[in-house]
């Protein structure tokens, strides 16, 4: 087991009421957020399990708005995202799924939009405030947020993925996970890189320069 | 690092040979494991401190009614209720462990400590311990260091969540966390300390997590109140020299098996005790989503929900 720390014991700081049902809500909505590159104009959340009969009692809506709007997990505005929301003309639809046997107890999907952009992710809260993104745009996916992750979409082409690593490499980022999809429809493929330490400008202006590359984002540590 | 806080008579022995005082150990552990300056880990205390107190006044003096309206300005009502059955000292602890908590149940800013369930504990003990005792900041953040070291223990050796190990790995591990903190305060020595935590853990093994229609509200608003008391309670026992006659490593190891034996019911499932009673389920339905606006997942359309 990983070595907690005494802010974990006496902490963190957070909005009630728990952190599985708030803290960890409001982290996947920032995800979606940190996505989107934007704060959406239409929103469609979907509580799977154990979150579709009580969202509404945690205030788990009003977290994953919250985190949509980008505030941070102690933000006392969390409380008033779904008023906030409403003032700023974001349109939000939420649904209840209930034996989704596949997916974790606590599963949420986020399918986020503005204008033409758009984005769609499944996230699990694990428990303690912590997540994982299970999926990303219909692409298998596995991270945290704890760590420095990019997300790129590339052509499918021989060697991409070593090159991939290798431009990380000479940046001096230790690459702790990665996690590479392809969808069947097109050539394209997703990776997904958790690296211990963020990544250098150039090299990211680098990654996105190339001509394979269709779209690289960079995630920081989600605090 | 040097004391890895895997069980109090480590700790213990440490100091002995170190002369160090007991809180100066979990400080070199968080500087160790986190690359932190000492001066940072005051300022996080002092942050945590300050949210806390915050905590109360504002459980207070702001309209404390949660979404399923089970909660309902309870502190405000003891505070202003002109009878003291035990004083105002312990009116005060009751209302502020409660004020905090109720906080937490109405998506207030609060310090999870050790969990958000039981972040009403630590605030109530605590700034009651100071104002009581008029006792500096800086000993406050020395008692609260101790309290860390005590749930990173019990975190190790049990656990400290409802889901694994009921209520009493909740509210047990802070009321004892609270325990450590006010003998440190008040002058106890180290064995005087681990004394409180094994009382308090005593007293409050098998304690099962039942929480009404899974919301984080009843009883755990309550047993915020009752587990500051027995922090007390052990507190004024141990410092008093008389012991718990079991090691407290064996007494947290306990808490852990008797978690580990616990039916799933009881692990904040709602599907038990409190929760299951004929009132709870009755609550439970009221406040829980209705199941005609549910959608029930199917495989064949996975794609669509
Ligand atoms: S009953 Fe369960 S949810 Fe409530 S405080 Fe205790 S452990 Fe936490």
């Amino acid at each position: 087991m990983e070595k907690s720390s005494i802010f974990d014991m006496i902490g963190p700081i957070m909005i009630g009421p728990s952190s599985s049902h708030t803290a960890g809500v409001v982290r996947i909505g920032r995800v979606a957020r940190l996505l989107l590159r934007d704060t959406p104009d239409h929103v469609e959340v979907i509580f799977y399990n154990s979150f579709a009969t009580t969202y509404e009692g945690h205030g788990s809506d009003r977290a994953v708005i919250g985190g949509l709007l980008g505030f941070a997990n102690d933000d006392e505005r969390i409380r008033n995202a779904l008023d906030i929301a409403k003032k700023q003309n974001i349109q939000i639809h939420f649904k209840s799924v209930l034996q989704a046997s596949t997916l974790h107890p606590n599963s949420i999907k986020i399918k986020a939009s503005k204008g033409n952009k758009s984005v769609e992710i499944l996230g699990v809260s694990r428990g303690g405030g912590l997540i994982a993104i299970k999926e990303v745009d219909g692409f298998n996916a596995n991270f945290t947020g704890q760590l420095h992750t990019l997300v790129i979409l590339a052509l499918d082409v021989k060697g991409s993925i070593a090159f991939i690593a290798d431009v990380i490499a000479h940046d001096d980022c230790n690459i702790a996970t990665m996690t590479v999809s392809r969808s069947n429809k097109n050539e394209d493929a997703k990776l997904i890189i958790e690296m211990d330490s963020p990544i250098s400008e150039p090299a990211l202006s680098y990654l996105k320069s190339l001509k394979w590359v269709k779209e690289v984002i960079y995630l920081p540590e989600i605090g | 690092m040097r004391v890895t806080f895997e069980s109090f008579r480590e700790w213990k022995s440490y100091c002995e040979h170190s002369q160090e005082p007991i809180w100066k150990p979990v400080l070199s552990y968080e500087i160790e494991l986190r690359n932190r300056t000492e001066q940072q880990i005051w300022d996080g205390l002092a942050a945590a401190y300050c949210v806390m107190r915050d905590a109360i006044e504002k459980g207070l003096t702001e309209d404390m009614r949660s979404i399923s309206g089970m909660i309902n300005n309870g502190a405000k009502k003891i505070k202003n209720c002109h009878i003291a059955v035990l004083g105002d000292e312990f009116k005060k602890l009751i209302y502020r462990s409660i004020a905090a908590k109720e906080l937490n149940s109405c998506m207030g800013r609060i310090v999870a400590a050790p969990t958000a369930g039981a972040s009403g504990i630590l605030p109530g003990v605590l700034t009651t311990l100071q104002d009581l005792h008029h006792l500096d900041n800086s000993q406050i953040y020395e008692s609260m260091l101790v309290a860390a070291g005590i749930g990173l223990i019990i975190e190790q050796r049990a656990s400290i969540a409802g889901a694994v190990g009921g209520c009493q790995a909740e509210t047990g591990t802070a009321a004892a966390m609270g325990a450590g903190a006010i003998v440190y305060a008040l002058g106890g020595n180290i064995d005087q300390v681990f004394d409180s935590v094994a009382i308090t853990i005593m007293n409050m093994l098998g304690l099962i997590c039942d929480p009404i229609a899974g919301l984080v509200e009843v009883p755990c608003v309550k047993r915020n109140a009752s587990a500051s008391v027995i922090a007390f309670a052990s507190a004024q026992i141990a410092l008093a020299g008389d012991s718990s006659i079991i090691p407290v490593d064996e007494v947290i190891d306990v808490m852990g098996e008797v978690g580990q034996s616990m039916d799933t019911r009881y692990k904040e499932t709602a599907l038990g005790g409190l929760a299951a009673t004929p009132t709870g389920k009755k609550i439970a339905e009221k406040v829980l989503k209705n199941p005609s606006e549910i959608i029930n997942f199917d495989e064949t359309k996975s794609n669509e929900i």
